[in-house]
């Protein structure tokens, strides 16, 4: 067995390869899990860019202090300020990093990292890489742990799938000394020592069906996580994002940048206009974005975008052809600049759609993005709430010793709504950051080193997960583990995204309920023990079906508006009583979230209302102005 | 997002044709499946009704066919499959284009030069391996703050753009008669290495800092299984579903080895 100390990586994103990349550095050896190579993980999915401070924006008036309160005023105000703080004045470091490890930042030129607006800035601060920015720094980073694989110091385990932390208990608490984990291909199920284990599994787009998400995107490991213990924070807070192309399989993301770019969302004027939208004048084209956000326009954060959106095809009936569906229009700016600056996203509306952007304006709708929430994490602040203690153990760790959360699977830096190009921000700073605490933790805290804990732990650890195996195999119930993933992300699509209610949400729990039981009488129609992926599924449904409670009870129990979560019955927003953070605990004998609040950490930027400059819109007549909140 | 429209619940049928096989070293058949076909359809929407409905045409009972799958909109790579005998993402197949009648037939197998996991499923790891033998990385000095890196003008970065597209699908290899299943890995370090990580070796080559181990990738591709193992089929470029310009990428890394071997001659290193 191996003595040495050591940290299990579970993810291979962009938050699990610069957090793996940061740990071997410092000299600690790391298994990394991923379910899938991790070359294709769904990181390759982001497309716009990286946000930072940069030099053409600082001599405009732009700084990292910008940034930061533009992170703040998209996200509502409902994230802790001091870790937004820290990341926004790591971002430009990050981009020469990235830089440096070779990532094709699109250039002017002079040969200089060119720049694009992205939404909820009026300054240029957005590097990218085409319209792949997500793909090429996955990649990069992939390279690095590839040379840290050649050299012996990282161990790739790819087709295995994390079941569970184990948490072992003794005098001074409990604390994470490794995980439980199948290899998808054979199904074995085995345990995995080491002295800290960070989750960087991303988001649960598929608990919502169809979404832009990549199909290993469940949640699972975060819901096992959260079933064993670790809080679960805001996870009510799902960003839609406004621009995604409807398919059968899934929704794909149309980038922001192609806004961002000069790209401009409308509808006819006349509802259920047949004419072809070439056909139809300047003059007769609503450019509803425009009109109410004359400041911002077609870059308000997406929140706004997507409501906005949805009220003009759901409750106006202007969707293009009278269905759920506006323009983003790009023909006016020329297939030259399209193909350098957004190349990828046309190349996939062009491929999946079938028309080509350049001369045809795009026919799109909102669809299920990225979670803002996630496992609960701490941190410790610097005594003046400006950043983040360089290196505390802490760093990202949830409520259990040892166990850490980063990127997207954490519930940190984007509150209520995220801002366009921020999320790749968020998972290396991460990765960089927190990756330091970790391996601080590892090498100073732990006293008891894994190696030599009981091997008794272990095998009861697999033992318990070969139940559950054993159940979904031996079952022999009628219901198709499919057709309840099916019916669940319909439900959770039209109960909890872009507008919610009470009546609608408990209505959801109700039909949550009945799916949680039926799942009990499940059937496999596979159950071989041979790359199973059928059992894997399922065994991710259980899961998928405890998160989407969280997800549940924590809009019923958020009587407010704020962000990306709106309610019908309570339009506003309520600093008084909902400036707080939602913690989900999970009860073992009712199998149900207990929900609390916690406060916020707003020190640095008192709350403010977040209009982004809205004005009454030329044929706006029927709608509250739900998005002047306070 | 969309509630379905009464066009899209008009359907018709297509027939998969799959080749399946329940793991490594067992027997392969074929299993014919029966898909109600929306519009919008693509191979995998068409695979996941299937593993729904795992009935086949002559109704028996079957189980969900294996595949890898990932991203679906042909960014990540993982889909990638044999399709009416052409090597794809199943991902940014539409049925309508490819099956657009009723009752046509698609026909779906694992990639030829992996070894069968199961079914759809094959084990790429020789592809990853690969990158590791052309070091296809920049070698960095660590991740503390260090400035930028190179200077890049805007015709550098298209090409270094476009080489690092490469998203290790496969298809290149499973077009090129020279690239040949190899079940050892022993033998992983001797057989053609293919021509993503030729190209690959070309864009490291190409950057300023990743120029640095650019006489280990020569060696590498000088060695067996090297550059000139490429018959000059040119099949590689014309199945990139990314357009990478392979073949330049080869008579690129080609001449440069060239160069190489005559400076080794002169100078001994």
């Amino acid at each position: 067995m191996n003595t040495q100390r050591r940290v299990i990586m579970v993810g291979g994103g962009l938050a699990g390869l610069a957090g793996t990349i940061r740990i071997a550095e410092a000299g600690l050896p790391v298994d990394l899990f991923s379910m899938v190579p991790v070359k294709r993980s769904h990181s390759v999915c982001a497309q716009g860019g990286i946000n930072a401070a940069n030099d053409i924006a600082r001599q405009q008036g732009y700084s990292e202090y910008e940034h930061f309160d533009e992170t703040i005023y998209g996200g509502d105000f409902l994230q802790h300020q001091p870790p937004v703080y820290e990341m926004v004045h790591w971002a430009p470091k990050i981009i020469d990093l990235l830089d440096r490890m070779g990532v094709p930042f699109n250039r002017t030129a002079e040969s200089q990292r060119d720049l694009r607006l992205f939404g909820g800035s009026l300054y240029k601060r957005t590097h990218f890489a085409g319209a792949t920015t997500g793909q090429q720094l996955l990649y990069a980073l992939d390279e690095q742990v590839r040379r840290w694989e050649a050299q012996g110091k990282v161990n790739k385990y790819e087709y295995w799938e994390f079941l569970w932390p184990v948490i072992e208990t003794d005098d001074a608490g409990r604390r994470c000394v490794g995980i439980v984990a199948q290899d998808v291909r054979t199904m074995q199920i085995r345990a995995f020592r080491a002295e800290a284990v960070v989750i960087a599994t991303g988001g649960c787009g598929m608990i919502f069906g169809k979404s832009t998400n990549s199909v290993m995107c469940t949640g699972a490991a975060a819901s096992r996580c959260y079933q064993a213990g670790a809080w679960y924070a805001n996870g009510e807070f799902i960003q839609v994002h406004p621009t995604a192309i409807p398919g059968a399989d899934k929704l794909r993301l149309m980038s922001e940048s192609a806004r961002g770019e000069g790209g401009r969302v409308w509808v006819p004027r006349t509802k259920a206009d047949r004419r072809d939208p070439r056909d139809i004048p300047e003059n007769e084209r609503f450019y509803f974005l425009e009109e109410k956000y004359p400041k911002y326009g077609n870059i308000v954060p997406r929140d706004i975008a997507t409501r906005e959106i949805f009220d003009i095809c759901v409750n106006q009936g202007l969707g293009v052809g009278g269905g759920n569906m506006v323009y983003l229009d790009l023909t006016h700016l020329g297939r030259e600049y399209l193909e350098l600056k957004l190349g990828g996203i046309i190349e996939i509306y062009r491929k999946f759609a079938g028309e080509d952007p350049a001369l045809v304006p795009m026919k799109i709708f909102p669809g299920v993005h990225y979670s803002m929430g996630g496992l609960w994490t701490q941190y410790t602040a610097k005594d003046d709430l400006r950043g983040m203690a360089m290196g505390s153990a802490n760093s990202m760790m949830t409520n259990i010793p040892g166990l850490y959360a980063f990127g997207e699977v954490n519930y940190q830096y984007h509150g209520a709504n995220r801002l366009g190009a921020n999320a790749l921000l968020s998972c290396i700073f991460d990765g960089l950051f927190c990756g330091a605490g970790v391996a601080n933790y590892v090498l100073e805290e732990v006293t008891t080193t894994s190696a030599r804990l009981d091997q008794s732990i272990y095998d009861a650890a697999v033992s318990q997960q070969q139940e559950i195996v054993d159940r979904l195999i031996n079952g022999r119930g009628m219901e198709s583990p499919y057709q309840i993933g099916r019916e669940l992300g319909e439900e959770m699509t039209a109960a909890s995204t872009v507008v919610k209610s009470e009546q609608r949400l408990r209505q959801a729990i109700e039909a949550l309920h009945q799916l949680q039981g039926r799942y009990q009488t499940i059937g496999l129609s596979d159950t071989g023990m041979w790359t199973n992926q059928n059992l894997s599924y399922a065994r991710a449904l259980g899961d998928m079906l405890k998160l989407a409670e969280v997800i549940l009870q924590g809009g019923i129990d958020r009587k407010e508006s704020r962000g990306a979560h709106y309610r019908t019955d309570f339009p506003d927003r309520d600093d008084a009583n909902f400036l707080k953070t939602t913690v989900a605990k999970y009860d073992p004998d009712t199998g149900r979230p207990e929900i609390s609040l916690e406060q916020v950490e707003t020190g640095l930027v008192p709350p403010r209302a977040r209009t982004y400059g809205k004005v009454a819109a030329s044929t706006d007549t029927s709608r509250p102005t739900e998005t002047v909140s306070v | 997002m969309v509630a379905p429209t009464a066009e899209a619940l008009q359907t018709r049928s297509v027939r998969f044709r799959i080749k399946r096989q329940d793991r490594p070293g067992r027997p392969w058949r074929w299993e014919s499946f029966d898909v109600p076909v929306e519009p919008g359809a693509n191979v995998i929407s068409c695979l996941q009704w299937i593993a729904a409905n795992p009935r086949t045409i002559d109704g028996r009972d079957s189980n969900p066919v294996a595949y890898d799958a990932g991203c679906l909109e042909e960014v990540c790579g993982a889909c990638t499959m044999l399709i009416n005998g052409q090597v794809r993402q199943s991902c940014s197949c539409l049925i309508d284009q490819y099956a657009p009648r009723d009752g046509d037939v698609m026909r779906l197998e694992p990639m030829s030069k992996f070894p069968v996991v199961r079914d759809l499923m094959v084990d790429r790891q020789r592809l990853f391996h690969a990158l590791t033998r052309t070091k296809a990385w920049v070698p960095i000095d660590g991740t503390y703050h260090l400035g930028p890196g190179p200077q890049d003008t805007p015709q550098s970065q298209q090409v270094r753009y476009k080489l690092s597209e490469c998203m290790s699908c496969g298809c290149c290899l499973e077009a090129c008669p020279q690239y040949k299943l190899e079940e050892h890995e022993s033998r992983w370090d001797k057989a053609f290495i293919g021509a993503h990580a030729i190209s690959q070796a070309r864009l490291f080559n190409e950057h300023g800092t990743g120029n640095v181990l650019a006489s280990d990738r020569l060696e590498t591709m000088i060695g067996p299984g090297g550059v000139s193992d490429c018959g000059n089929a040119q099949n590689c470029v014309k199945v990139c579903p990314k357009d990478i310009p392979l073949t330049e990428s080869i008579a690129a890394i080609g001449r440069a080895v060239t160069i190489h071997s005559i400076r080794k001659f002169f100078t001994g290193k």
